[in-house]
């Protein structure tokens, strides 16, 4: 173990708030991983590789993919500028606009589904009139993208706001003055500082989008090969005493993390050289 | 409205910024409104106030507040580690800290009930010194037993029970914290607390008056956003606290219940009670944070 | 000659292949008939194509049953539903006004091609010796079941045990709806309430779902008894082994009844009202018999039943409508908010 800092601290501290750190990671992160993985392969790595032999886990993997494609870029671009107007900015409301963004976390899934199915359910004018034009919303593709933006609506912008506020305006301010434009400001003075704070925005939003179970299972209607995702696709296997197949493709999803940590090693990689 | 600034972009974003949160947000939260409306004011109050709604809320917000906690306490240790100590192991543990995202929330329940259930590796444990605990502490004489779901038979019960909730809202949580400290965390200036130090601070102060100011605010929003995701969680929960009214029954279920029932207003009502809690809390705290942010 | 019969030959091969239809239904079910349905929907395919030459692909669609129902009310196009219990089936056609509300009439037995009911789970040698509905309010038994409000099997588990309780007080379940018992009546509900609440105080887990609870009584070793279907016991008992669990049935319990049903605007819209209805007048052909008994679920073919009658233990069986007057009436009574349920549970 070696710290990298300056030694301002003796061999103690560090050994302890590490070792609390894997003991709090091994209780609640890894265990959990451990026994996911247990019941993937309680019948053998046959059985386990067979479970994605099946046409229906590869159409939920290519949705979740889609519909990650779709919520993500979208989600980014709007938390760079909310963070962006929040962050250098002082404006009146502030602090409502800020709860607001927040709020995506505080609903339920199942009421966060529940909403499009308020707004475009057969019983609404709107959803009637869709219905009859054969233009699908909930229970096809578009709701279910619909339902993942909005549960994953926050991550980039409240990752970034707090780290914009710290770090505050003085270095765009005197790009501006040396006479940069704005976009010029944003790509090469505030990006570089706001890699680490996009990155881990960018990845929970994604784990989130991929993840989301309960919201997407409202306005999905569950059709098998079409508008199953992996996690509604795991729950029913789930249901139907398919437990080696329902914990196998989770472990898919256990795989994100191999994701983060190449995509964080290589923009490491990347400022070394 | 807003103050003089030589930067650009201001109105472009807050437009982008409104619009988007207008159309994802607010039109659906509106609807959500809505839909409550349709029901009389005695009907929302029977909806919202029974003794069993009640004491779900008692549940939710008091378990999702300390998992919120512990997750602030035990992610700020994860975050600093991660940043600040190259160790083995570092970059797994770093890469693992998104799964609870990723994992769908059931599958989550599903593994944390078999690992806290009485024949599970951690529930067997507990269930083991539990006991143990509870003889020694009546052997001498102490009566802090009263604690539910804590006996000499059993020990003390992880799945089944508030303590099942409250680790499935632990878990689910955890990203945030640690994922907000951290950016704010690498942008620490060294200097700064070297600075400290040379002018004589001890290493409790340094962290105390340099490092914990600076990341505070981030350390409020990874706490907020844990604490707000806690009160809305329904499918890893479901699995983990046995349901039983009165005593495990968090208030996602009883939204679930009533959409069973085909009652949508009654199932709006009470989320827009709970949407309306957080918002007033996650309000003072974000107000909080901006008076602060005024002051310095 | 020759040549002409070949053209004719091909002609007729051509022009069937031609005229051939291809066909898509989407069931929209509950959670435990995957496997039923996936068997099903092949041996029906085959059937249709061979019968009329037509290609029939059934799209599944699976969830909780109150879940199922509130999509199809908002608009998710199935041509049949088949779900858990009659009042969901009820809901959608009150609700969305999407097939007609005498819809279970249409089709034989109450438009329910296969039944289940509701059976004890207990550990390998019955340690408890749990027996009859009354055995579960013994002292010292913990009960495992689902949550009635979140789930079918649940609320059947639940009134199948008021039922026994009212059988056993007087004899006869037809003096329910004779006023000249009024009071031997209402003496006996009354005792079922109290039966009802002490069931209900020694459950240790409610589970949201069917599934969820057999994992908590096989896997997490929860309990002495589960509540659950008949199916899903036998699931659980060919998935973890005779050698620890055994079915316990119970002398008398509730006879189970999933509908199915056509929805007529959505057939109508697509065009598939014909495949639809052979679709599921094929449920009681003997061939669709025989797949859901060998999916553990009772078949109404006298001799299907008779073939896989070791399968299916004898007990007696008393119907929703004859104890409790119909689904609306049992939810309204029983599950509704402020019903006998949220009142058996006030502390």
């Amino acid at each position: 173990m070696k710290n990298i800092s300056t030694p301002w601290t003796s061999r103690i501290v560090p050994t302890l708030l590490v070792g609390t750190t894997f003991l709090f990671v091994a209780f609640f992160l890894v265990l959990p991983l451990i026994s996911i993985f247990a019941e993937a392969l309680h019948k053998g790595v046959a059985a386990y590789f067979n479970s994605f032999k099946d046409q229906y886990a590869w159409s939920a993997i290519r949705l979740t993919l889609v519909t990650a494609a779709i919520a993500v870029p979208l989600n980014i671009v709007f938390g760079v500028m909310a963070a962006w107007c929040i962050a250098k900015f002082e404006f009146w409301g502030k602090s409502v606009l800020i709860t607001l963004i927040d709020l995506p976390f505080a609903i339920s899934p199942v009421i966060a589904g529940l909403v499009f199915v308020l707004a475009f359910g057969q019983r609404t004018a709107l959803g009637s009139w869709l219905l009859a034009h054969d233009i699908k919303i909930i229970y096809a593709v578009p709701g279910i993208v619909l339902a993942t933006i909005f549960v994953t609506f926050p991550f980039v912008a409240r990752e970034l706001i707090p780290l914009m506020q710290e770090q505050g305006t003085l270095e765009e301010e005197a790009a501006v003055t040396l006479g940069a434009g704005g976009w010029d400001v944003f790509w090469r003075v505030t990006l570089p500082n706001i890699k680490w704070g996009l990155l881990y925005g960018i990845i929970l939003c994604n784990a989130r989008a991929m993840g989301e179970f309960g919201a997407v299972s409202v306005v999905s209607g569950h059709i098998r090969g079409e508008t199953n995702t992996m996690p509604l696709y795991i729950e029913t296997l789930y249901a139907s005493y398919s437990t080696v197949a329902a914990f196998s493709i989770a472990t898919l999803l256990a795989a994100l993390a191999l994701v983060t940590l190449v995509a964080k090693s290589v923009i490491e990689w990347r400022e070394k050289y | 409205m807003k103050k003089h600034s030589v930067l650009p972009g201001f109105g472009l974003t807050l437009g982008v910024s409104v619009t988007y949160l207008s159309i994802v947000v607010l039109i659906p939260l509106a609807l959500l409104v809505w839909s409550t409306m349709s029901l009389s004011f005695a009907d929302f109050v029977k909806a919202v106030g029974s003794k069993q709604v009640i004491a779900s809320y008692k549940l939710t917000f008091g378990a999702a507040f300390l998992a919120a906690l512990v997750n602030a306490v035990f992610g700020f240790i994860a975050a600093w580690s991660l940043v600040r100590y190259r160790f083995f192991g570092r970059r797994v543990v770093d890469a693992l800290i998104d799964m609870p995202f990723a994992m769908p929330t059931a599958v989550s329940g599903i593994a944390l009930t078999a690992l806290c259930a009485s024949n599970g590796w951690v529930g067997s444990l507990a269930a083991k010194y539990g006991s143990k605990l509870v003889i020694f502490a009546e052997e001498h004489g102490l009566d802090f037993m009263n604690i539910p779901y804590l006996n000499r038979y059993d020990g003390l019960q992880l799945a089944y029970s508030q303590f099942g909730v409250f680790i499935a809202l632990t878990f689910i949580g955890l990203p945030f914290v640690v994922r907000t400290l951290q950016p704010a965390l690498e942008d620490l200036d060294r200097e700064v607390e070297e600075a400290a130090e040379s002018l004589g601070a001890t290493k409790f102060q340094t962290f105390r008056r340099v490092i914990l100011p600076s990341v505070f605010p981030s350390l409020m929003t990874g706490f907020t956003l844990a604490f707000a995701r806690a009160l809305g969680e329904y499918g890893s929960v479901v699995f983990i606290s046995g349901n039983l009214p009165y005593e495990t029954e968090i208030t996602s279920l009883l939204i679930v219940a009533k959409l069973q029932q085909y009652d949508y207003a009654g199932a709006t009502a009470i989320s827009v009670v709970m949407l309306t809690a957080s918002f007033a809390l996650m309000f003072v705290i974000n107000f909080t944070q901006y008076l602060a942010r005024r002051r310095k | 000659m020759r040549t002409f019969f070949t053209t004719l030959t091909v002609a007729a091969i051509l022009s069937a292949s031609l005229l051939a239809a291809d066909f898509k239904l989407l069931n929209v079910s509950y959670d435990p008939t995957r496997e039923l349905y996936e068997q099903f929907n092949a041996a029906f395919a085959k059937h249709y194509k061979a019968a009329t030459g037509d290609n029939v692909t059934v799209n599944q669609s699976h969830g909780g049953s109150g879940g199922q129902a509130n999509a199809v009310i908002e608009g998710l196009e199935a041509d049949v539903v088949t779900l858990a219990l009659a009042y969901d089936i009820e809901s959608i056609a009150e609700k969305s006004k999407i097939l007609p509300t005498e819809w279970q009439k249409r089709l034989p037995n109450n438009s329910t091609p296969y039944t289940s009911t509701v059976v004890f789970l207990v550990r390998k040698g019955n340690p408890k010796n749990i027996k009859t509905w009354n055995d579960l309010v013994k002292p010292g038994v913990s009960i495992i079941a689902a949550h009635p409000k979140t789930s079918g099997v649940a609320r059947w588990s639940y009134l199948a045990g008021w039922g026994a309780v009212l059988k056993q007080e007087l004899g006869d379940l037809k003096k329910l709806n004779d006023p000249q018992y009024d009071k031997e009546v209402a003496a006996a509900q009354k005792k079922a309430r109290d039966y009802t609440l002490k069931v209900y105080k020694q459950v240790k887990v409610l589970d949201s779902g069917a599934r969820g609870s057999t994992q908590s009584f096989v896997q997490r070793g929860q309990g002495d008894v589960l509540l659950n279907w008949e199916n899903e016991a036998y699931l659980a008992v060919r998935e973890y082994g005779a050698d620890k669990y055994e079915i316990v049935v119970p002398p008398i319990s509730i006879l189970a009844e999933p509908p199915v049903a056509l929805i007529d605007k959505v057939v109508d819209k697509k065009k598939t009202r014909a495949v639809a209805e052979a679709y599921l007048k094929y449920l009681y052909s003997p061939e669709g018999q025989e797949i859901a008994a060998r999916n553990f679920y009772r078949p109404r073919d006298a001799k299907i039943l008779e073939k896989y009658k070791n399968n299916f233990a004898k007990v007696e069986l008393f119907t929703i409508d004859d104890v409790f007057g119909g689904w609306q009436k049992a939810q309204k009574e029983h599950f509704s908010d402020g019903g006998v349920f949220d009142q058996i549970n006030t502390r």
